[in-house]
């Protein structure tokens, strides 16, 4: 997911403004909200296709039926987000992002992924990571985190890991240093 | 011996302090480093020969918890408990950016009671010192689901048996050796099964602990170690392994190595392997089967 200004420009404003010694008043965008998507901010049109999504879907509904369905996977969705905004290793990532956004386009992808009718309206996954600059390690943290909310959600293990089988080949995108 | 072991304590604590929190500033000073980036038990448990594995066999993976950007480390105590004689195994383990692994461990393989019937002596005991150094290749064996890839590495390891008169008296040809592996591991998450193989080029009598090369034969041949495992839950994984080996001592016949195994991480800084281990016959001694016990600590 891309990284807003939002929160980022709230923060700058006191600091620039404490070191604001040239007379230049400071522009900043203006914060435009989302009308397709009631509280998101929003975003640059872009193509949108369930090949965005990274990975193929899996066929028949077991593995839906071992993730309780489209409302499991948003409450997995949900834990992993809550549980990553308050570890320390990865909060950061998640300062300044549209945190409705992403929760709503991470529930897309996983349900996308798992099976349900749904499609996935985000960006790729290249594109959605290119300037946050995660590592490895990042990205191990928030599995763990996965697979916390997974384990919370009651999901089968093996369920689990043939979810994160999944997912595990979108390192290549999502680690950019 | 007491004062290896005191060693081996000593250094547990230490990495056990530092495993905490100060492992991860510990590297403030490296830029952009950190530890800890692998997911649970994808570092292996340490081998009697130090490196990262199953236990008897040698795998890819770096031993540790550091990911590319990153180190891991631990260290090892493993005590195997056979009829007849006993294994003492300690060592320590060090891996840089998921990429170079190195290793140190002693062996003992203490002959007790048995030593007196061999004519040895009781409680002779055969100290082996392992120094090993460890290359990842190519592939990742967590992160590369939509390849058959494996990861493989490259390892060499130099053993010295500090018995040499005692090897040589047994027709032995050596008392130190060097072998060189390469090993391929493989982690099918869809199916929670991990696979392992590696080919160890050696002439090492039961791994070096009775010296290398033989008056049967004195040749550097491929032997093959392999594991499986499959996943129960992100702290346990059970499997069995197998190893062969060179049958290079006249005096005495050797086997293939066997065991199954569980491995279970309470969490990135302390995992507990049990198995049971069929050493087959040792230095005339048949059916050496019993517990193998191995406490990890690092981060």
């Amino acid at each position: 997911m891309r990284l807003f200004l939002l929160a980022a420009a709230v923060f700058a404003l006191p600091v620039t403004a404490l070191a604001q010694e040239a007379d230049a008043p400071l522009e900043l965008p203006p914060v435009v909200m989302s009308t397709e998507h009631p509280g998101e901010v929003a975003v640059e049109p872009y193509d949108r296709s369930n090949a965005h999504a990274g990975a193929t879907p899996f066929e028949g509904t077991a593995m839906l039926e071992a993730f309780h369905g489209v409302e499991g996977i948003g409450r997995v969705v949900d834990a992993m987000i809550d549980l990553s905004i308050e570890d320390p290793r990865i909060a950061g990532t998640f300062v300044s992002h549209d945190m409705v956004r992403l929760r709503r386009v991470l529930k897309e992808q996983f349900a996308y992924i798992l099976g349900a009718p749904v499609d996935y309206s985000g960006r790729d996954m290249a594109t959605s990571h290119r300037d946050i600059g995660l590592q490895a390690a990042d990205m191990g943290a928030l599995v763990e985190n996965l697979q916390i909310a997974m384990d919370r959600e009651g999901v089968d293990f093996r369920a689990q890991n043939r979810f994160l089988a999944k997912l595990a080949p979108m390192k290549d995108d999502v680690v950019t240093r | 011996m007491r004062h290896c072991q005191s060693i081996g304590v000593v250094a547990s604590l230490i990495v056990a302090t530092l495993a905490g929190p100060a492992s991860a500033q510990m590297f403030d000073w490296v830029p952009e480093s950190r530890a800890g980036g692998k997911l649970l038990l994808t570092g292996g448990v340490s081998t009697i020969e130090g490196s990262g594995g199953g236990g008897l066999a040698t795998w890819a993976v770096t031993s540790g918890y550091g990911a590319e950007d990153g180190i891991g480390g631990n260290v090892h105590a493993t005590y195997v408990n056979l009829p007849d004689y006993e294994l003492r195994s300690w060592g320590a383990a060090a891996s840089f950016w998921d990429r170079v692994e190195v290793s140190v461990a002693r062996q003992e393989f203490d002959t007790g009671a048995t030593g007196a019937l061999l004519g040895l002596g009781s409680g002779f005991t055969f100290t082996q010192d392992i120094v090993g150094v460890k290359v990842k290749v190519l592939g990742d064996a967590v992160y590369d689901q939509d390849s058959w890839l494996p990861q493989v590495a490259v390892g060499v390891q130099h053993k010295s048996n500090d018995q040499g008169a005692i090897i040589a008296a047994v027709g032995g040809r050596d008392d130190e050796g060097t072998e060189v592996y390469v090993a391929a591991t493989k982690l099918f998450l869809a199916q929670s099964l991990l696979v392992s193989g590696a080919v160890r080029w050696t002439d090492a009598n039961q791994t070096g602990l009775l010296g290398f090369g033989g008056d049967r034969n004195d040749d550097v041949e491929p032997q093959f170690e392999g594991s499986v495992g499959y996943l129960l839950n992100r702290n346990l994984v059970v499997g069995a392994e197998y190893r062969t080996k060179p049958d290079n001592l006249g005096f005495a016949g050797e086997d293939d190595w066997f065991d199954v195994y569980a491995a279970y991480a309470l969490n990135r800084h302390l995992s507990v392997t049990a198995a049971w281990v069929d050493l087959g016959s040792i230095a005339t001694f048949e059916d050496q089967r019993g517990l193998y016990l191995s406490l990890q600590v690092g981060f």
